[in-house]
């Protein structure tokens, strides 16, 4: 504990907690619309834009945003026109968004550990300015994902019927894509461009399992992840592991949590109540 | 004779260059309850989602309460039911969340729902007959009740056109039922309905104008007809496959 009186693991302790609350506020949209690993794939965008800021002497997470939104503003166009074809175009920005960024870092000074901070996460350098950033950002990110959780709910569930009750389909799903965009840059300090999805959707997928409700499902999947960045820095600062790894090993041992309790508590129930089969539905047809 | 609701003049739809529709004329007036009937693949579903602008006309045009479709922007007027609920990436929202989408089009996106909001979801809910399941996860429902769900989202916006794709299709009775009621409940305080469907069932006493769309042509337009050969038994049971092969004699002029 007495790790926490170092302003920078108290800095690590924040920014985690922030970001714990605000990717699975988005992280529910896209896993609405199946677009669990939207984030990964603008991860690996935003890595160009760190290579890029490295070699210009630039503030690689400043150009990281840049990037990493016209990459998520590009796979919302590919996905908004629908076309089999969406799938290989994403292929195509994920990997040459990596490759890009590999190149760029080995083109400047930067050294492999550098590169390591971005792919991995380093909550525990953390700079006070960074933390504004992250607080800033996050802040911005949880109001609007809140208050406009109608419309954005309407847009993910039934893009169709979203369009007939006139909202600006075009103008939310581009926002959801610039979300994810800096969703994906602030969450790259703490847990790495490689671990950011299992942030926006692990809580999700473990909230999802015993909410009955949108909303219910949204509020469960913040404290969770604002429970796995505080515990995961916790073990990080006690066992001395990786914290974005250790943040996102919390999350997924949460999930397993509830899927096992929930699976044990659900066959207990049947036993205990045998015999009650659901009334079927009155036949519409004679069928031979 | 009231205003037109809703216009088509020549219109045409092609998917990929295969002509859908060629050449509809159709015009709804306001208090008329309109038909689209037709086998599987004539064009039916394209005709409806054509006049929600789903659909983009590759020739001809379409007039809603008098405005060009290009220009409309009074959704609010409009309530529309999908053939069925999306299966979205399964998390779950409850029956309640989702009729109060029905409520967007007239709030908006920005405001945040107030009371009046919740007067009406609780309205549409009680005249669908799903008022005690409004807490329910909509998978847990049968298909009945989330056709349901989706009647009751276009009725809290308390629309003046319901535009409906197919709602009876795979739905159990009391479901049809329910349906039929809400249906003409909405039809005496006015309203205007455009729907497409397979067979008319419980739901044919409140029709007031059939349209048949064959092949991507209207080739009728008037009274309900008749139902032909075995479909006029009382005790019809509709089990023919609803494949693209087309009921003898009925859509034929």
């Amino acid at each position: 504990m007495e790790l926490f009186q170092y302003p920078y693991m108290q800095r690590a302790l924040i920014g985690a907690l922030v970001i714990g609350l605000a990717a699975p506020a988005l992280g529910i949209y896209l896993v609405q619309r199946r677009l669990a690993l939207i984030g990964d794939g603008v991860g690996h965008v935003a890595l160009t834009g760190v290579g890029a800021g490295l070699l210009l002497n630039r503030s690689p997470v400043l150009v990281a945003v840049i990037a990493a939104t016209i990459g998520a503003i590009a796979i919302e166009l590919v996905r908004a026109r629908g076309r089999t074809s969406g799938d290989l175009a994403l292929a195509l920005l994920f990997y040459g968004g990596i490759a890009g960024g590999v190149l760029l870092v080995g083109l400047s000074d930067a050294t492999s550990a550098n590169l390591n901070a971005y792919l991995f996460g380093s909550l525990t350098t953390i700079s006070p300015g960074d933390l504004t950033t992250i607080v800033v950002l996050g802040a911005a990110l949880l109001v609007t994902m809140i208050a406009l959780r109608p419309a954005l709910f309407a847009v993910s569930h039934d893009e169709e019927y979203a369009r007939v009750s006139g909202l600006p389909v075009r103008t939310l799903n581009l926002m959801i894509a610039v979300a994810t965009a800096v969703t994906v840059t602030i969450a790259m300090r703490a847990v790495g461009v490689l671990l950011i999805s299992a942030l926006m959707v692990v809580p999700v997928a473990t909230a999802q399992q015993v909410t009955r409700g949108f909303r219910s499902t949204m509020t469960a999947a913040m404290a969770l992840g604002f429970f796995a960045a505080g515990a995961g820095v916790w073990v990080a600062a006690t066992a001395d592991t990786a914290p974005g790894a250790s943040v996102v090993l919390v999350a997924i041992a949460c999930f397993l949590v509830v899927a096992v309790t929930g699976g044990i508590w659900r066959a207990l129930r049947r036993r205990a109540t045998p015999a009650a089969a659901p009334a079927p539905e009155p036949h519409e047809v004679v069928l031979g | 004779m009231s205003a037109p609701v809703i216009t088509v003049e020549h219109g045409a739809v092609g998917y990929d260059g295969r002509p859908v529709l060629r050449d509809v004329s159709l015009t709804v007036t306001a208090g008329e309850v309109v038909a689209v009937l037709g086998a599987n693949g004539s064009g039916k579903s394209t005709l409806i989602r054509a006049v929600l602008g789903l659909v983009p006309l590759s020739a001809g045009s379409i007039t809603l309460f008098d405005r060009p479709l290009r220009q409309f922007r009074q959704w609010r007027r409009i309530g529309y039911v999908p053939q069925r609920l999306g299966a979205g990436g399964g998390v779950p929202a409850t029956v309640r969340e989702v009729v109060a989408s029905g409520r967007l089009a007239r709030r908006g996106v920005l405001r945040p729902p107030g009371r009046a909001d919740r007067a009406a979801v609780d309205a549409a809910l009680l005249s669908v007959g799903l008022a005690d399941r409004a807490g329910d996860p909509v998978s847990t429902l049968s298909g009945g009740q989330q056709q349901r769900t989706l009647i009751a989202r276009a009725l809290a916006g308390r629309p003046e056109l319901l535009i409906l794709d197919e709602p009876t299709a795979g739905v159990d009775a009391a479901s049809q039922e329910a349906f039929a009621g809400a249906l003409r409940d909405f039809v005496a305080d006015g309203g205007t309905v455009l729907l497409v469907a397979h067979e008319l069932g419980p739901l044919r006493p409140v029709i007031s104008r059939a349209v048949v769309v064959h092949q991507g042509g209207i080739c009728h337009d008037g009274a309900v007809p008749d139902p032909a050969g075995h479909h006029a038994e009382p005790d019809h049971d509709h089990v023919h496959p609803h494949g693209p092969d087309e009921p003898a004699g009925l859509w034929s002029n």
